[in-house]
């Protein structure tokens, strides 16, 4: 790797940065209880809770830290904080 | 006096020279003796005469802050300083040099506090030798003036893009009134190219300037700017033999001799004391001396190449310094061209003066009394270095 | 997709990513972000990476809002502002402290820039010392409870109605705790002309030591008890204030965070959250909160 001239960085490229391995609690979405109302889309600091095309919200495993504000912002209750295996 | 000569101050020729060049970004904080040339500048741009943005700041770190900015984001920037001025910006000298922004500041040299003074020496820029900025110096009004392009398009230059310095002596140079060809802007047009950096805060091309790094990516930002000063190095001269060609004027690149070929004496020098040097050495040569001159105009990058060279039959060298670092008992020239002869079989002695600290005049006779102790090295009496010019009454 | 990318290194359940998140949602990508040292810049650009997808510069710590007027005015001079917002985004300890020069030319200049003031209350990239920002008795590296000392005996500068002095056509408060109400004021404040001001609340779970969880709730803590009082001004007159209904007493936001903890376990207790208590009064009297 070269550095490009002055001290510019390419957008996004933190990208290449997997912080999933950081977790230690995974968030685990319940779609049974979830009303689909999004509040875990916007309260996740990494903006990796998304949308799916039916509708309900899933983390991207690839980056989320495990810190829990989805779980403890949804009204509904329908994420679950669990232990990661080994 | 040539036809198209003026008498004007040395900070309207320079303030004159920067619009020219076009800045599309001023910034400007007043202190002295630097004010007169943001003070033109300011009636150039309330005249209609320059299509600039002119921003008056709440301080020097604030002055050279918003050019980073502004260089970043794809402008011609321009401001002046001097002295406390210069002190206050270092931290973000650094940081322009890091990353790469061509700046091009004119360093009004004058005298650091305390005891305060406003008057000239070379301190300010000196002490900022180290920042990663090209630093020039210039002889006399015209070459002020003329440094301005030079320096500009060797910021600009695409292997180079490092800030800039052009430094003028305060007072002597800044406020002296002399004939001067004021810069023509069909020549400047044709010597200097609109600055076009690949990269600029452009939103259809996001990227991110200033990065943090860490031990492993740190020191190849270090090298890339040594590298770009080697480039500078090359560059200074073309750029010079090009103002030459447009404009017809020619100062030295690097550095620049004054009957120095045969000379066993040679004194070195920066600066507006260059003016009084020569006049010395007239003089002297009449009366038979073997003595000349070898200006040094580029401090930074430092002509480590060009210098052994220039004092290849050099049986004394003196150098000339109007800045001291405490401690060592040297200035920087003497320091610097010690060590730039070390590691060659030259073994020449190399004799330090500092003098004009504070804007104490410099006359021909103190330049004649310094040739005489430097000529006792000869008798076997060897000065390392000291103050030329002392007042007994307060030492 | 947020234009602040994944894979930064803010800590888990970090406020500053938070807000930096919601600043560009409310701006989206014809937008220039300067951000002065801190948390946030540190964690989005460790090189060769960046997590910001739109154009970003960093240059020192005191200096942004200078930086940021020189990006405004060379695009002015080079006719690329159009609608280009240039916004700032930078901590307590760059805005309260050591760039609060910076900011007031560039307010006095007024130039058209937003200034995001992230205020997670202490200097937390050096590891938590106390900031003009810091609250009454918040225990800090530099301000710690002791034997004879109850932590950060200053109080909360009021950086706001600073701001507001200088005339500034726009300031308002927000926290993290409240994202809609928070992208509402960004967004508002870029597109009135001229310098605005909008000063983010944001906790943080390491400094403020509460678990990584609770940092959007300990937001809400700090609006539902009148430790952070969200209004907007307009040319310095207070032209919208957000109530409270049932306000609650301070200890509710004080017991959940370790930085406040001794304040219930040391001698004279009382005395410690009374004052606290009645600077939440203070505020809700004179922001007219209830």
């Amino acid at each position: 790797m070269k550095l490009i001239i002055k001290t510019v960085t390419k957008p996004g490229s933190t990208r290449a940065n997997k912080t999933g391995a950081w977790r230690s609690f995974m968030p685990v979405f319940d779609h049974k209880l979830c009303s689909k109302c999004g509040i875990c889309g916007i309260y996740c600091p990494e903006g990796v809770v998304s949308k799916l095309e039916n509708g309900y919200f899933e983390p991207d495993y690839e980056y989320c830290k495990g810190c829990g504000v989805c779980a403890n912002e949804c009204p509904k209750k329908a994420i679950v904080m669990v232990l990661e295996g080994k | 006096m040539r036809k198209n000569m003026v008498v004007v101050e040395g900070s309207y020729a320079v303030a004159h020279a920067v619009k020219v060049c076009r800045p599309n970004v001023i910034s400007a904080y007043p202190i002295t003796p630097q004010t007169h040339i943001v003070e033109d500048l300011a009636q150039f741009a309330a005249d209609g005469e320059m299509n600039c943005e002119y921003m008056n700041v709440e301080s020097e770190f604030s002055a050279i802050s918003a050019l980073i900015g502004a260089s970043a984001a794809g402008a011609r920037t321009y401001s002046s300083t001097t002295s406390q001025g210069l002190a206050l910006m270092h931290e973000a000298l650094f940081n322009a040099s890091g990353m790469r922004l061509p700046i091009v500041m004119t360093v009004v040299n004058r005298a650091l506090s305390a005891p305060i003074n406003i008057w000239n020496d070379q301190q300010d820029s000196i002490s900022q030798r180290d920042t990663g900025w090209i630093q020039l110096y210039a002889e006399d009004v015209q070459e002020s003036a003329d440094m301005t392009p030079q320096i500009y398009k060797l910021a600009e230059d695409e292997d180079v893009l490092l800030p800039a310095m052009s430094c003028m002596d305060g007072f002597i140079l800044s406020h002296v009134y002399e004939p001067v060809i004021l810069l023509e802007q069909s020549l400047t047009d044709e010597f200097l190219p609109a600055y076009d950096p690949e990269f600029t805060l452009d939103p259809k091309n996001p990227m991110s300037f200033g990065a943090f790094a860490d031990p492993g990516t740190y020191t190849e930002f270090r090298y890339k700017q040594e590298k770009a000063m080697g480039v500078a190095l090359e560059k200074i001269e073309e750029i010079a033999n090009e103002f030459k060609d447009i404009y017809g004027r020619y100062y030295g690149g690097l550095i620049d001799g004054y009957v120095l070929d045969d000379a066993e004496i040679v004194i070195m020098a920066m600066g507006s004391i260059i003016g009084t040097v020569k006049d010395t050495i007239d003089e002297l040569r009449i009366q038979g001396e073997s003595v000349g001159l070898l200006k040094v105009r580029s401090f930074r990058p430092f002509p480590t190449e060009a210098i052994r060279k220039a004092l290849k039959n050099a049986k004394v060298v003196i150098t000339l310094d109007k800045n001291i670092s405490i401690g060592k008992n040297e200035g920087a020239l003497c320091t610097e061209v010690k060590a730039c002869l070390h590691n060659t079989d030259n073994r020449v002695p190399v004799i330090g003066f500092m003098l004009g600290h504070g804007g104490r005049d410099i006359p021909i006779n103190m330049i004649k009394k310094i040739i005489n102790k430097a000529k006792l090295v000869e008798k076997g009496i060897f000065i390392e270095s000291e103050f030329a010019d002392l007042r007994e009454d307060l030492a | 997709m947020s234009l602040l990318k994944p894979g930064h290194r803010g800590c888990a359940g970090c406020g500053d990513a938070f807000a930096g998140k919601f600043v560009l949602d409310a701006l989206g990508e014809d937008v220039v972000i300067v951000s002065p040292t801190g948390c946030l810049e540190v964690f989005t650009t460790p090189y060769p990476e960046s997590a910001w997808g739109v154009p970003w510069i960093h240059s020192l710590f005191e200096n942004a809002a200078a930086v940021a007027s020189g990006v405004e005015a060379a695009m002015n001079a080079l006719g690329k502002k159009n609608n280009t917002k240039i916004v700032i985004i930078g901590g307590d300890g760059a805005t309260f402290d050591i760039g609060l020069q910076a900011i007031s030319g560039a307010f006095e200049r007024g130039h058209d820039i937003t200034y995001i003031c992230v205020d997670n209350e202490a200097y937390m990239n050096t590891g938590i010392q106390r900031s003009g920002a810091t609250p009454l008795y918040a225990s800090t590296t530099t301000s710690p409870h002791g034997k004879v000392s109850i932590g950060n005996p200053q109080h909360k500068k009021n950086m706001p109605a600073i701001i507001a002095a200088h005339g500034s056509p726009y300031v308002a408060t927000a926290s993290i705790g409240y994202a809609p109400d928070m992208i509402k004021k960004v967004k508002k404040a870029a597109q009135v002309k001229g310098p605005t001001y909008v000063h983010v609340h944001a906790p943080c779970c390491t400094g403020w030591k509460f678990d990584s969880s609770k940092t959007i709730e300990i937001g809400r803590l700090a609006v539902e008890t009148a430790m952070w009082p969200l209004y907007e001004m307009e040319n310095g007159e207070i032209t919208n204030v957000r109530k409270i209904k049932n306000r609650k007493p301070v200890e509710e936001y004080l017991k959940v965070q370790g930085r406040f903890k001794h304040l219930f376990t040391m001698d004279g207790k009382n005395e410690g959250i009374k004052k606290v208590q009645a600077i939440a009064d203070w505020n809700a009297k004179h922001f007219g909160l209830e």
